[in-house]
């Protein structure tokens, strides 16, 4: 007989470790989405994704304009990477598509940040990054729960209903 | 989609249990909802939960960052009245349909 007992997910772990909007974003938006299922909901900052939870940077992530085959020109046309190259270029586009994103009701990182934890899902840092770039707990977002290493990250990924999720 | 009884109404709901029709609602509807999920109504449910259906009649999506927005509740407040699903739960009670947002 088939067994069609539902398992539904009980807690999702997410890694970010790229500094891009997209990268940041797509983290977020899956951690927000998990934290209105109603999952237990952990993030974990790491490298260069450390961007997205420094106050200083937050709010200005930048999308690559160069090495970036999917991007566009308004209106469809494809994007010169030579012009991706330009000084000022990535500044524009970056600041064009937080623009859209805003139109489309999605939040800046920092109201983003503080949606994930209002829900009840967990901010962390992580520790090697953090000493690598020499931040303090205070250059991040007041969201941030903690600083923590990869095996204390890993401890609270525990549970056989469990997805760890890289971005 | 099928037909079920809530609070002595017969209503049409869909696979999941969301209303068909957000007409048929009524506020002993609502709780019976409600119970079924765990929650008991307070007036501030009912304040949102009105909110929630004059916004499916305007035609406007509904976020969790929108209804954060409304000055009936913040983002947290929303999931201290529907713990587990902010949008769900309260698009459920409030007899629309399933909400679509990423948000």
């Amino acid at each position: 007989m088939e067994i069609k007992e539902k398992k539904p997910l009980e807690k999702v772990c997410l890694i970010c470790a790229k500094g891009s909007l997209e990268d940041v974003y797509a983290s977020l938006v899956m951690a927000n989405g998990a934290v209105m299922e109603g999952i237990e909901t952990n993030v974990f900052f790491t490298f260069f994704g450390l961007d997205g939870i420094t106050k200083k940077s937050m709010n200005h992530l930048h999308t690559a304009t160069t090495g970036n085959p999917a991007m566009r020109m308004p209106g469809g046309l494809p994007f010169p990477t030579m012009l991706g190259g330009l000084p000022g270029v990535e500044s524009a586009v970056s600041g064009m598509m937080r623009k859209q994103m805003d139109e489309l009701g999605m939040p800046p990182v920092d109201e983003f940040l503080e949606m994930i934890t209002a829900g009840g899902g967990t901010i962390y840092a992580c520790k090697l990054a953090v000493d690598m770039f020499k931040l303090k707990k205070e250059d991040l977002s007041d969201e941030v729960k903690d600083i923590i290493t990869i095996g204390e990250f890993y401890e609270l990924c525990d549970g056989d209903r469990t997805q760890i999720i890289f971005t | 989609m099928s037909e079920k009884t809530i609070a002595g109404v017969q209503v049409k709901v869909s696979d999941d249990g969301y209303l068909e029709d957000m007409t048929q609602w009524n506020e002993e509807i609502a709780k019976e909802i409600a119970k079924e999920i765990g929650i008991e109504l307070t007036p501030k449910h009912f304040e949102l939960i009105n909110y929630l259906r004059e916004k499916t009649i305007a035609k406007e999506a509904l976020t969790i960052r929108s209804v954060g927005k409304s000055g009936i509740v913040d983002v947290k407040g929303l999931y201290e009245l529907f713990p587990k699903g902010p949008l769900k739960f309260s698009s459920k009670i409030a007899g629309i349909p399933k909400p679509t947002s990423c948000i």
